[in-house]
């Protein structure tokens, strides 16, 4: 046995024949399609070449053999050396992060980009790796259970916040917020679900009450009347699902109904109840109900189920005022463009607005590679870099990008398939953290491209042009596939 | 290492949180890219400039090749809203000639969706019209610091003569509506209104031709779409040319002065409109230009109506000139012959009834009542029709075919001319009257007035014309028309075949004879001319309005006729003392081409005479 595995060692191609050929395919088609739409979008009427390195797409073109011969360099070095260093380099990447907030130029605002004569990079896109490196290296540790006390947990949500705090200093918010999407991976190592849940609440309630504001239902805002009933439906649920209480649920609902039915029938009479107190009253008093069930038994689910409504209704109340006192007011106006309370189509609105008519004249074939008129012309800002996916829903269609969209899924598909094969710990959270990433960078990219999120300027991942994104996933990636070419060596002890 | 398998379960809720983000997007982008063609047409209008490029109007001519209508340009001040970046203000308002308060209020009009249904900042919209060759010329210069303006040229009319107005109609910009029956108007454009410019507006439009520019997101033009290939010239309009003589219809116009009424005369061989008259009449190019609204409005408010072209939208009570038009019914079906002769003791007599008559001989046969006009005549011979029972089995019976022939002679619906609004007239049917008096309770008696073209009956100068034309032909006509060619087409063939009413040549012949006779001896001597043989038919209707109509029918030569004519004048009492002096100097001008010596008194007194004070009706 000694003697194979340094046979092995001595052979460094031997793990070769277990590199995932899958993603790396899927990772060549994505980024030759990135140059080619990078090329269309900022092809001008002087028919430049593709290669032609005053060209954004031949610069990019530059960027990716760089970032092949980087993934190969990665994938030469041994799967340990990850490991062994990635607080080392973790590290090292909040240094230059702290460096960067110091030195950076001013860039639109933000103080992001270290400049060294020609070229330029973005230290935020790097912490992405050292971030996972060092996440998985924490639960890598020898019995390391997220669970087992709130000092793991505070070691965790440190490795995080640290480079989002440092990133909000250089004012790049949406590169940190894609930091927050490593919470899939706390949740996938055992943090309980009801986090999720409690941001999925959180953000019902936050569009529920800012988008109907207006109309008024039993003299309150529709939307804070909404999210009462939600919280009412939501508390039955926790009652029935989370503390397996049946009965509670059953009693719960028919005090709901019976209640519903009171305000009817005073309605038919033509007494309005005043709707916030009633409503309020009726929540209140349910909880009280589920509180005195406490008496009967296990106590902890009730009192978090409870506690998620009153936090709930705290949320609401407190919605208005952080919309209005904590976001800057372009992000005020970003969020109601996306939920369609403000048409501005020359201001916040204008790029969201032209990139819906770039991807929506695309149709089901698109006008043709480099027969985009929106792009052509200029009328999406930004569309060789944030809004890249608006030149491949004009030129190539609804067909081309559902293929872009599907190509995506696939490669994510695939990392979590590679994830949950990995016979460590560290390379299941790595794989997961890389996950979450591609996960959040698409569905915030080309949501906001396509009108669905509010605008967040995050790349697409191997498509907008930029040489610290694209480097950025390639080390991502290629780390996973190194690691995960060495997936048998453990079994060979 | 240890494994938690309910933990490993989670990795099917981040699975299925991604599948349902790009499902979510899919169906997003589904109806984005195919369900909705709304975001084609965006992607279009911002790209892509469509800039009009206006063919000029057709030109109308007169029969004898006289230019009526032609064209001038005019300077159009054009602005696409979200294409205007700021400019200096000051300057642009001296360069036009606007205070800053008309500057804001245009601004503010132009973007008033009541006032400008069709706003839309990124189509081209007008800031001001028809500018003065002076501020264009000056404005062209600076025009490249003002973005998002523009110039249009368009076409505005240009009138030779002041008369025919209500032939020739005008231009007007385009209404909404308009925009959104035909959608090759957009808005700015001018269109037909009224007279030969709405009805021919097809022809004389042409076709504008469209110069396609690609624009980018900064307004910067950056050339033509693929070179040009796309773009379209303009197609000029075509030319007409009118059956109106101009000068015919500028003396007719001249007669009228001062009367309310209208002159119709007609080519019975081809149908063609010589001259066509409706009076109170305007000058044409009061309806041009920026002064439009304006004059637009004093026209409609007028008392007199002068927009209304009573020539084809007035309906009168054709009175005497309608004999003829029964005659002819009388002798078709056999009541009478043309030597059948009714008496007459100064009117005609029937039960308790007494329409009165003039003194003349008694009994007269058919040719002498037409001479003398014998309200009589032509009330027996009705009463003899509508009453034979044997024959018809009702009065209602009999008065359906006594109307059926009447409309085959062009009474009672539209000629169907070649100019907008023509009015129908009126010819009652047994179904009116039954209505009145009720099934079988009415007879001849009843409605005898109809007999002498009163009572019910209403008619317009066209189609009274076009009966004078008829019987000119000795029995058929052709729709009378305004249009006598349009430029490399065809006039439509319903405006030169032959219409054949249900009544032989023969009885026409009998007819035209009578009316001959009616001049030479008769009701209308005065339509007498030296060298030529001229028919003719007086009519004095009487009205709720005051003093009689006063009418006349007239056609010559009397072999081979060259003119039919109706001369209609409102409350001016006895056909004789204006129509028929009109109608006759109307025919004697275009078939001599001047007015005899000692008819001379007959021009000056109608070009003097003033009926308006005298009519009994009071301009308020």
């Amino acid at each position: 046995m000694e003697s194979r595995s340094i046979n092995q060692k001595a052979v460094p191609t031997s793990y070769v024949r277990y590199i995932d050929w899958v993603s790396v395919g899927i990772y060549l088609l994505l980024i030759v399609a990135g140059v080619f739409s990078v090329y269309a979008a900022s092809y001008d009427f002087d028919n430049a070449s593709i290669l032609d390195f005053n060209e954004f797409s031949g610069k990019q073109v530059r960027w990716i053999f760089l970032a092949l011969g980087l993934a190969l360099m990665i994938m030469l070095i041994d799967r340990r050396m990850y490991e062994t260093y990635a607080y080392p380099i973790y590290l090292a990447m909040l240094a230059i992060m702290i460096v960067t907030i110091f030195v950076a130029p001013d860039i639109k605002g933000s103080r992001s980009w270290l400049v060294f004569g020609p070229i330029s990079f973005q230290p935020a896109e790097f912490g992405k790796f050292a971030t996972a490196l060092a996440l998985a290296k924490l639960f890598s540790g020898y019995q390391f259970r997220l669970n087992d006390s709130h000092t793991n947990y505070l070691r965790a949500l440190a490795i995080i916040f640290i480079p989002v705090a440092l990133i909000l200093a250089q004012r790049e918010t949406g590169s940190a917020l894609a930091y927050l999407a490593l919470f899939f991976v706390l949740y996938r190592e055992g943090m309980s679900g009801l986090v999720l849940l409690a941001a999925a609440g959180a953000v019902i309630i936050f569009v529920v009450a800012v988008k109907y504001a207006e109309p008024v239902f039993m003299g309150m805002p529709l939307g804070e009347a909404v999210v009462i009933m939600l919280l009412g439906l939501l508390l039955i649920g926790m009652l029935a699902v989370y503390c397996r209480q049946i009965a509670a649920a059953r009693n719960v609902t028919l005090f709901f109904a019976g209640a519903a039915l009171v305000a009817w029938i005073f309605h038919l009479f033509g007494l309005d109840i005043p709707g916030r107190y009633y409503l309020l009253s009726l929540l209140a008093a349910a909880c009280i109900y589920s509180l005195l069930l406490c008496l009967r038994g296990e106590s902890k689910p009730l009192l978090v189920s409870v506690g998620a409504v009153v936090a709930g209704v705290i949320f609401l109340y407190s919605v208005n005022y952080a919309f209005t006192s904590v976001l800057q007011p372009h992000h005020q106006q970003r969020i109601k463009v996306t939920l369609g309370l403000e048409e501005d189509r020359l201001g916040a609105g204008y790029n969201v607005n032209q990139s819906k008519i770039a991807i929506g004249s695309g149709g089901l074939t698109g006008k043709g590679f480099l027969n985009g008129t929106q792009t052509k012309l200029k009328y999406v800002p930004e569309q060789h870099t944030d809004f890249i996916y608006c030149t491949i829903g004009e030129e190539e269609g609804f067909i081309g990008s559902t293929a872009v969209l599907l190509l995506f899924l696939a490669l994510i598909l695939r990392i979590l398939h590679i994830a949950e094969r990995q016979p460590t710990v560290f390379g299941r959270v790595y794989a997961y953290c890389v996950a979450s990433y591609f996960i959040f960078h698409l569905a915030v990219n080309v949501g906001m491209v396509i009108g669905l999120c509010p605008v967040i300027g995050i790349p697409l991942p191997f498509f907008s042009y930029g040489g610290s994104s694209l480097w950025s996933f390639t080390i991502l990636l290629f780390i996973l596939l190194r690691i995960d070419a060495s997936r048998r060596e453990h079994l060979t002890y | 290492m240890r494994k938690d398998y309910r933990l490993e379960r989670r990795k099917y809720v981040v699975v299925g949180f991604i599948v349902l983000i790009v499902a979510i997007y899919i169906i997003r982008l589904f109806s984005l890219q195919v369900m909705d063609d709304r975001y084609k047409d965006y992607a279009d209008s911002n790209a892509f400039l469509k800039k009009a490029i206006y063919p000029s109007r057709g030109i109308i001519y007169d029969r004898q090749g006289r230019v009526v209508v032609y064209n001038q340009p005019a300077y159009d001040v054009m602005m696409i809203p979200r294409d205007v970046q700021p400019f200096d203000t000051v300057d642009f308002c001296n360069t036009l000639g606007l205070t800053r308060e008309q500057f804001t209020r245009r601004l503010a009009d132009m973007k008033d969706r009541r006032l400008n249904p069709g706003y839309s900042s990124y189509s081209p919209q007008v800031f001001m019209t028809h500018l003065s060759a002076e501020d264009y010329g000056r404005l062209q210069e600076k025009m490249y610091r003002y973005p998002g303006f523009f110039i249009q040229k368009r076409i505005l009319r240009e009138y030779g003569y002041k008369a025919a107005a209500n032939v020739l109609g005008n231009i007007r910009e385009v209404s909404q509506a308009d925009i959104d029956a035909d959608p090759y108007y957009s808005s700015g454009d001018y269109t037909g209104d009224l007279g030969v410019e709405k009805s021919y507006e097809r022809y004389l439009r042409g076709e504008k031709g469209v110069e396609i520019l690609i624009r980018d997101a900064k307004g910067q033009i950056q050339g033509k779409f693929e070179n040009g290939a796309r773009d379209r010239g303009a197609i000029s309009g075509r030319n007409l040319k009118l059956s109106i003589d101009i000068e015919l219809q500028q003396y007719a116009e001249s007669l009228m002065v001062n009367k309310i009424g209208a002159v119709v005369a007609i080519e019975p061989a081809t149908g063609e409109i010589l001259a066509m008259v409706s009076s109170p009449t305007y000058d044409p190019s009061l309806l041009v230009g920026r002064k439009r609204g304006a004059n637009y409005k004093v026209l409609v408010n007028d008392f007199y109506k002068p927009l209304f072209d009573r020539a084809l939208m007035g309906a009168y009570p054709p009175g005497s000139t309608f004999k003829p038009a029964n005659g002819l019914i009388l002798l078709q079906e056999g009541i009478i012959v043309p030597s059948t002769a009714y008496p007459c003791y100064h009117g005609f007599v029937s039960g308790g009834l007494k329409v009165g008559c003039h003194g003349h001989g008694s009994p007269l046969p058919l040719k002498p009542a037409l001479q003398t006009s014998c309200n009589a005549y032509f009330c027996y011979g009705f009463k003899a029709m509508v009453d034979r029972r044997s024959k018809y089995g009702s009065s209602a019976d009999a008065f359906e075919i006594w109307k059926k022939h009447l409309v085959s002679l062009g009474y009672g619906y539209r000629l169907g001319t070649d100019l907008p609004g023509e009015s129908r007239g009126f010819i009652p049917n047994a179904k009116f009257y039954n209505k009145i008096y009720g099934e079988n309770r009415w007879s001849a008696n009843t409605i005898i007035s109809v007999a002498i073209g009163q009572g019910e009956i209403l008619a317009t100068p066209l189609q009274i014309a076009n009966l004078c034309a008829t019987i000119a032909n000795r029995g058929w006509f052709i729709t009378p028309h305004v249009v006598k060619e349009i430029e490399d087409t065809v006039i439509p063939s319903d405006l030169t075949e032959r219409r054949y009413p249900t009544i032989d040549a023969s009885h026409f012949m009998d007819v035209a004879e009578g009316m001959r006779m009616a001049v030479t001896g008769g009701t209308c001597r005065l339509a007498a001319l030296p060298d030529v043989e001229v028919a003719g038919k007086t009519g004095t209707a009487q009205n709720p309005h005051g003093k009689d109509h006063s009418a006349f029918i007239g056609f010559a030569p009397y072999e081979n006729p060259k003119i039919a004519v109706c001369a209609y004048v409102e409350n001016a009492g006895f056909g004789a003392t204006y129509g028929v002096p009109i109608g006759s100097l109307v025919m004697e001008k275009y078939l001599t081409g001047k007015i005899a010596e000692q008819r001379k008194y007959l021009e000056q007194r109608m070009l003097e005479s003033n009926t308006i004070i005298y009519s009994g009706v009071k301009k308020h």
